[in-house]
């Protein structure tokens, strides 16, 4: 056979051959290791600080009768909301999903959408028409509708690919409608609600805005305030690392419940769909029960934010440009998420494709900030840079490292699945049909997994420009963002003031939520035409 | 074209070793199979060929190339060797016509050899299609065109029709098959389907224990496999003592001819054996397909074969193109039960009084 001019003879091409063992893929390596070093650093040296006044002070200091009340204030706390999200999440979801339910496309992107809402400003829109809201019942029902979406959407998901085979095969057995639902339905989407509840306690740990606008002391609050007011970086570390503590716990109890257990199907026959309910003589209450739950979570803050935008500002404080607000947090959002996203790339390709103890270890580290509260991060990066790396206390480039390593996880997530879908194989085909790996990851790999590039991007954006609690601690003195001028302007109680910078960061993270909830719903339409 | 030869190939993972010592020559234009269970270390071999994986010792050459010789180790992009994954790998945000021209010259991916190439495979009504779009079938014949393109010294086909449709794959495979040989290109085929390596390749290896434990053309190892476990992974077998004499083997079912070499040798042993005076003994293996199977009457009458023995059919099953009888002796022959393939319209109920006779050469066993 004759061979293509193009081809240099094997000969030539075999001088350039390289020997040696094969390469340990350097550059992924190096960019994994600084991934796992940024994760630990604020840890590490949350744990510095915290030793600097002595183990003895740290002791003394939670052993406080006052430590008492905020673990109790925490702890009862995040039990009823995530209760209360896990009964709305769920019920909402089987009504979506499982029911005749009139307009149900539209209750499916309702319900997301309250998600696109941060915490803080839900918090403020209900405070700012009622200021007698106060409390544990004021923080339970604020915390209970902005995250109920959290459970909602895993549940949703799940009970959109249940096989109809299982409840069948439950009926047949004799069991009642109510027992299939109790033993069967429930039993199949257990990992998901627990996964759920799992997000909405580590998000009631970490939130501090909502709290402080309701006067709701929890740890993060009280941690808070001793660093910002009291100017006790040792006592807010120490109250940092009981925080931690919580958080794997709130892990710890997720995995001891079984919530790694999958949605196991025996048999590799076709997926059916499960048929819906008709609601019947049913429809108006539960028309009427989601409409209240849409109407408070979504209705309520948008409203008032609306009702403030309309009363106008008028403000003690001196005038801020609202631009230059949205010029900021663009920009730190976006450096944050071209991090988040480089960083996330090697870590999920050494994580796939290089499966071994460390690299597996690593990937786990890249996940740790998801439990982490923001505030504790924001410590540990202060503590780090107070006593070793003072040029960087309070620069733009702190702020922007650590919204890269609290939303580093986000962007492990969008990565590793895209590229899960660029299979190696690929790219093995690609080099015997004669390219450079370089090449390959350009021509093949890189095409693959842009679309992943671009989620874990967008997410981590959003996620940044809609963050309170670090960008408090972090931003650098005198540039203001969306969050932090918003923050100014309530602490005033200048909601006319306050209203369009929280109008500009719901409208900025409104976005992915209603892609979601879109992308639910044609998902859940594919399954069922399948 | 180049001969492709592997010599003493050790390969293994986390302490086993996969292949041991393997050697395999593949001559030029020629397609061999290489056969073996799920798990014997096929796919590694041909991985180690194509450049994705390294020998740990033993040698890889095309030609007078060394490719990999445990030191140093020529790059996959570099080996001039095609590559057909099992579920064929199709670069999926490429079209069809994409992926065909990937590996050729930028100008030469829009011009007539990608053309040609589609034509050759008969998918050119295809070519702007993506390769979710397409039939299994299909994307295997986009998965060799885009192989072929390079025109590789030598071609590396991976399982490639197991991911078929029972009633695609005999189509796929005939149509490759012919492909193949039009382009004289050589091949390494491996998968773990008896019937497919025999019925495409013109050698067939074994590979056993990370290493080829026979190669040879189908009939051959059909006819004359080197164990017993080897001649039952090719079909079902019966296998009777025998005594070997005069180049013949001494049966239950009466003195059956001695297959190929082995005659040869048993003819010079006979000799031997005549001048000590004493036969040998050992196993002789008779294929289904070799034994005679006819009805008779309880009374004895009505038998039409002359040699053999008389039996009972104990057991039917029944495939429509042929059955397979299982057979129970009368008598204390020695032989527990025969196995008999015959046309399907000669299958015969359970209980029917028969006699076998075998016909065909035999194959001694070791």
């Amino acid at each position: 056979m004759s061979t293509f001019a193009s081809t240099a003879p094997l000969a030539s091409r075999w001088t350039r051959a390289w020997s040696g063992r094969r390469r340990w893929p350097l550059v992924s390596a190096i960019g994994a290791a600084i991934a796992a070093v940024l994760v630990l650093l604020p840890l590490v040296f949350l744990v510095v600080e915290a030793q600097q006044s002595g183990w003895g002070e740290v002791r003394h200091l939670l052993l406080r009768h006052s430590v008492a009340v905020l673990l109790w204030n925490t702890v009862r706390l995040a039990l009823a909301c995530t209760a209360l999200c896990a009964v709305l999440g769920v019920a909402g979801a089987w009504c979506v999903e499982r029911t005749m339910l009139p307009a149900r496309h539209l209750w499916a992107v309702a319900l997301v959408l309250p998600l696109g809402v941060p915490d803080f400003v839900v918090g403020f829109g209900w405070v700012s028409i009622d200021p007698a809201l106060h409390g544990y019942l004021a923080a339970v029902m604020i915390m209970t509708l902005s995250l109920y979406p959290l459970v909602y959407l895993p549940v949703a998901a799940s009970l959109a690919r249940i096989d109809a085979g299982l409840e069948e095969a439950a009926r047949s057995l004799g069991l009642g409608p109510w027992q299939t639902f109790w033993r069967v339905t429930l039993r199949q989407v257990r990992p998901a609600v627990l996964g759920g509840c799992l997000l909405v306690t580590l998000a009631l740990l970490a939130e501090y805005g909502a709290f402080e606008i309701v006067q709701y002391r929890t740890f993060t609050v009280e941690i808070f305030t001793e660093f910002k007011l009291g100017f006790d970086a040792a006592a807010a570390c120490s109250l940092s690392l009981v925080l931690v503590v919580l958080s794997i716990a709130a892990l710890g109890g997720e995995l001891a419940l079984g919530g790694r257990g999958r949605g196991w199907r025996a048999g590799s026959g076709t997926r059916r769909s499960a048929p819906r309910v008709a609601l019947g003589r049913w429809s108006a209450p539960v028309l009427a029960g989601l409409a209240a739950v849409a109407g408070l979570a979504l209705g309520v803050p948008v409203g008032s934010l609306v009702y403030w935008m309309a009363r106008g500002s008028s403000t003690t404080l001196p005038s801020a440009s609202i631009l230059g607000a949205l010029a900021h947090t663009a920009e730190f959002s976006a450096a944050a998420a071209a991090i988040a996203t480089a960083l996330a790339v090697p870590v999920s390709a050494l994580a796939i494709r290089h499966r071994n103890r460390v690299t597996v270890l690593i990937e786990r580290l890249a996940y740790l900030p998801m439990a982490l509260p923001g505030l504790v991060i924001a410590l540990g990066l202060v503590a780090f840079s107070v006593r070793y790396a003072f040029a960087l206390y309070q620069s733009s480039l702190e702020l922007i490292v650590a919204y890269a390593i609290l939303f580093l996880p986000l962007a492990v997530v969008g990565v590793r699945s895209a590229m899960a879908q660029a299979p190696a194989q690929l790219e093995e085909v690609g080099r015997s049909l004669g390219y450079r790996p370089t090449t390959v990851w350009r021509r093949v790999t890189l095409p693959l997994i842009a679309p992943g590039l671009g989620a874990a991007f967008a997410l981590v954006f959003i996620s940044a420009a809609t963050e309170l609690t670090a960008t408090l601690l972090l931003h650098p003195t005198g540039v203001n963002t969306l969050a932090t001028q918003f923050w100014a302007y309530t602490s005033e109680l200048s909601y006319g003031a306050a209203a369009p910078y929280a109008a500009l960061m719901v409208g900025i993270s409104a976005v992915p939520a209603y892609l979601l909830s879109r992308r639910m719903s044609t998902l859940a339409q594919s399954e069922r035409t399948r | 074209m180049s001969p492709l030869t592997i010599d003493g190939l050790w390969k293994g993972y986390a302490g086993t070793a996969v292949l041991q010592g393997l050697d395999l020559d593949v001559q030029p234009g020629s397609l061999t199979a290489v056969l073996g269970h799920s798990g014997c270390g096929k796919t590694t071999l041909l991985r180690v060929i194509a450049g994705f994986e390294r020998a740990q010792r033993g040698t890889v050459s095309l030609g007078s190339h060394t490719l990999d010789d445990g030191r140093t180790y020529l790059a996959p992009e570099r080996r001039s060797i095609g590559y057909v994954p099992q579920e064929g790998a199709l670069f999926p945000h490429l079209s069809v016509r994409e992926n065909v021209g990937f590996g050729l010259p930028r100008r030469e991916r829009r011009g007539g050899s990608v053309e040609k190439l589609l034509e050759m495979v008969g998918i050119a009504p295809l070519a702007e299609r993506l390769p979710h779009e397409l039939s299994g079938g299909e994307q295997q014949r986009v998965a060799l065109a885009r192989a072929l393109a390079r025109r590789p010294q030598a071609l590396l086909l991976d399982e490639p029709f197991s991911s078929l449709d029972a009633s695609l794959r005999g189509h796929v495979r005939e149509e490759v098959h012919a492909l193949l040989r039009e382009q004289g290109v050589t091949t390494v085929l491996v998968t773990h389907d008896q019937e497919e390596a025999l019925s495409l390749a013109d050698v067939v290896a074994v590979l056993r224990d990370g290493r080829i434990v026979q190669r040879a053309a189908p009939a051959q190892l059909y006819g004359r496999p080197v164990d017993e476990r080897l001649a039952r992974f090719l079909g079902e077998v019966n296998l009777l003592d025998a005594r070997f004499e005069d180049g013949l083997a001494r049966t239950a079912l009466g003195a059956l001819q001695l297959r190929g070499a082995h005659a040869e040798d048993d003819a010079q042993a006979g000799e031997g054996e005549r001048a000590g005076a004493v036969a040998r003994t050992g196993v002789v293996m008779v294929r289904p397909e070799q034994l005679e199977v006819r009805a008779r009457e309880e009374d004895g009458s009505g038998e039409g074969v002359a040699a053999g023995i008389r039996g009972r059919v104990e057991q039917c099953r029944y495939y429509g193109h042929d059955a397979l009888l299982h057979i129970r002796p009368e008598g204390s022959d020695g032989v527990a039960v025969l196995l008999a393939r015959v046309h399907g319209e000669q299958a015969l109920p359970v209980g029917t009084p028969v006699s076998v006779a075998a016909h065909g050469p035999v194959a001694a066993l070791e």
